[in-house]
């Protein structure tokens, strides 16, 4: 299952390269989205999301028969949106609340893509480890494109495209995303139907999913959807630096995951959530805005009486 | 000039009714409060007026055009409670936020608009505070930031959910001048007030509510015994009493004031 650990031969500087980079163009374009999903209270929404593209991925994999066909963003993005109407559908026209509507949409999706694996895993390529756990090792096995004398692995080129362009589409969308997470109905009157953005929010989710899909699997997804922007909030006031610092938590996880991996002998997704779940915790207790160190220093401070410090003034 | 107009305007959440067809006429260049207890739908009205709220039944014409094609005219103020206060935005991100109806979501935000934005600061008194996160600052300097992004709007119409609500005398009073201010510069502006002894002072017209219109126009003449006890119902002498109470105790003020 894990080739790192397996072959137990020296690897090349180039496929820690790779992997480096295909971690972190995943968790960049995660990053970005994620921020806001923690920013809109709606972490669990991204953890459906992202285990209800798995039918629409193996529907589309089943369909072409490759893991690193646009078709399988398409068929990702489509189930992952159909998992947001049914959350909305099943919230909105029974008594049944949302945290209860997510959890009964996700797992059924899921299970439904389990399902469809279990059906034809013996006549496809396709390893539900794989796809629960993710391989960026697998990357050498694919076919190399050339560019400016460097060689490259197709799956890698697709991550770097989708990572890129998740990131300049929050680039691009940032004001709606901005007035519509802070204040809806502002938004509304603006013409930004928070209905709109949530669904489109909803989209990008479901694209980048998909490639985080490959890199850390089902389980691991949600780390790097959340991770980066829950550690950025930690230690930044305003958004825009937030997302700079998420983007930074994705570099150095990634990095800090392969370098794990390699050092333990362990899976790459895996490690790579380890650290950054590391770096998490180095906000949580160092976070110069709301780390727990900086509070009780705070506490301290005001409790010598002094001077008096208060919030407010 | 009709600033906004709604013709048996119909709210229900989930089959309960919650503002009956509403049928108003309200002129420009006035301040209006719209008064009513608890569970009477003011937020609901200007929700729906905004579109906030899907209204069921009736419509909303905003300056003689359906709500749709006047949004960019029409600054609403949230109410304090709606807000994530924790959020990663400064004094200074709200207020520019007030600009960007007219800017539009894809232009940059250039030299034109933090001038707004900073001069609607400085107009309600928190300009010193532009680079604070908004979680930093007392309910009143949040509420006068939410009218320092209403004005930056530069609408012709204001509506405001509960304005006052938390805020201590000196907001307070700061709120009501500038208020008259956006009046006599012939812009409408309709608060959601739920404080009947100040609303008598403070507003021109009271539009009285109680799921369905009780009763619109000049204070005046709408400030009656009668109408208020139609709005209120047997609540009105629990209300009337503690209103005397806390005017016999100087606060002139109903709800309790907000810690700074």
């Amino acid at each position: 299952m894990d080739l790192l650990a397996a072959t137990d031969i020296i690897i090349p500087t180039k496929l820690l390269v790779w992997f480096g980079l295909a971690c972190f163009f995943t968790a960049l374009g995660c990053s970005q989205v994620g921020t806001f999903l923690v920013m809109r209270k709606m972490s669990l929404v991204g953890d459906a999301i992202s285990h209800s593209v798995l039918p629409g991925i193996v529907l589309a994999f089943l369909v072409v028969g490759t893991l690193d066909s646009p078709w399988l963003l398409i068929g990702a993005g489509l189930s992952g949106v159909l998992a947001t109407l049914l959350i909305e559908l099943i919230h909105y026209r029974s008594r049944i609340k949302q945290d209860a509507a997510i959890g009964i949409s996700f797992t059924s999706l899921f299970a439904l893509g389990v399902l469809l694996i279990g059906l034809k895993a013996g006549k496809v390529d396709l390893d539900p480890d794989c796809v629960i756990f993710g391989q960026v090792e697998y990357l050498q096995g694919y076919p190399r494109v050339e560019w400016w004398g460097l060689e490259f692995p197709r799956p890698l080129v697709s991550f770097a495209v989708v990572g890129v362009s998740a990131t300049v589409v929050v680039a691009v969308l940032y004001r709606i995303l901005l007035v519509s997470s802070f204040d809806p109905s502002l938004a509304a009157s603006y013409g930004y139907f928070p209905a709109v953005v949530q669904l489109v929010l909803m989209g990008l989710t479901s694209f980048v999913v998909v490639s985080a899909f490959q890199a850390v699997g089902a389980i691991l997804v949600i780390a790097l959807l959340i991770l980066p922007g829950a550690t950025a909030y930690l230690c930044a006031n305003r958004l825009p630096m937030i997302l700079l610092l998420a983007g930074v938590h994705a570099l150095l996880s990634s990095v800090g995951g392969v370098w794990l991996a390699l050092s333990l002998g362990i899976n790459t997704g895996a490690a790579v959530v380890l650290a950054g779940g590391g770096l998490f915790t180095l906000a949580w207790l160092f976070g110069p805005v709301d780390g727990v160190v900086v509070r009780l220093w705070m506490r301290r401070r005001a409790g010598e009486g002094r001077e008096p410090v208060s919030a407010c003034e | 000039m009709i600033a906004l107009e709604t013709h048996d305007l119909t709210v229900t959440y989930r089959k309960r009714p919650v503002l009956y067809g509403i049928d108003v006429v309200i002129p420009e260049g006035n301040l209006i409060g719209i008064v009513g207890p608890n569970g009477a739908g003011k937020s609901t009205l200007i929700k729906a007026v905004m579109g906030v709220v899907r209204s069921t039944g009736g419509w909303v014409k905003v300056f003689g055009k359906p709500v749709k094609e006047s949004l960019k005219r029409i600054g609403y103020v949230p109410q304090r409670e709606s807000i994530d206060w924790e959020f990663p935005v400064t004094v200074m991100d709200v207020a520019l936020m007030g600009t960007y109806g007219k800017l539009g979501p894809f232009r940059w935000v250039g030299e034109e608009q933090r001038r707004r934005a900073r001069e609607a600061l400085e107009r309600v008194g928190m300009l010193p505070y532009a680079k604070r996160q908004i979680g930093n600052l007392s309910g009143g300097q949040q509420q006068r930031v939410f009218l320092a992004r209403a004005l930056a709007q530069d609408s012709d119409l204001y509506l405001m959910d509960e304005p006052f609500a938390g805020v201590d005398a000196a907001t307070e009073s700061a709120i009501v001048e500038l208020l008259k201010e956006l009046r006599s510069q012939g812009k409408t502006v309709i608060v959601v007030h739920h404080d009947l002894q100040s609303a008598r002072e403070y507003f021109d017209m009271l539009l009285l509510l109680n799921m369905r219109l009780v009763a619109f126009g000049p204070t005046a003449e709408v400030f009656t015994t009668e109408l208020l006890q139609k709005t209120y119902g047997g609540r009105l002498t629990i209300l009337s009493e503690m209103a005397e109470k806390a005017a016999r105790e100087g606060t002139g003020k109903l709800h309790p004031k907000n810690e700074p």
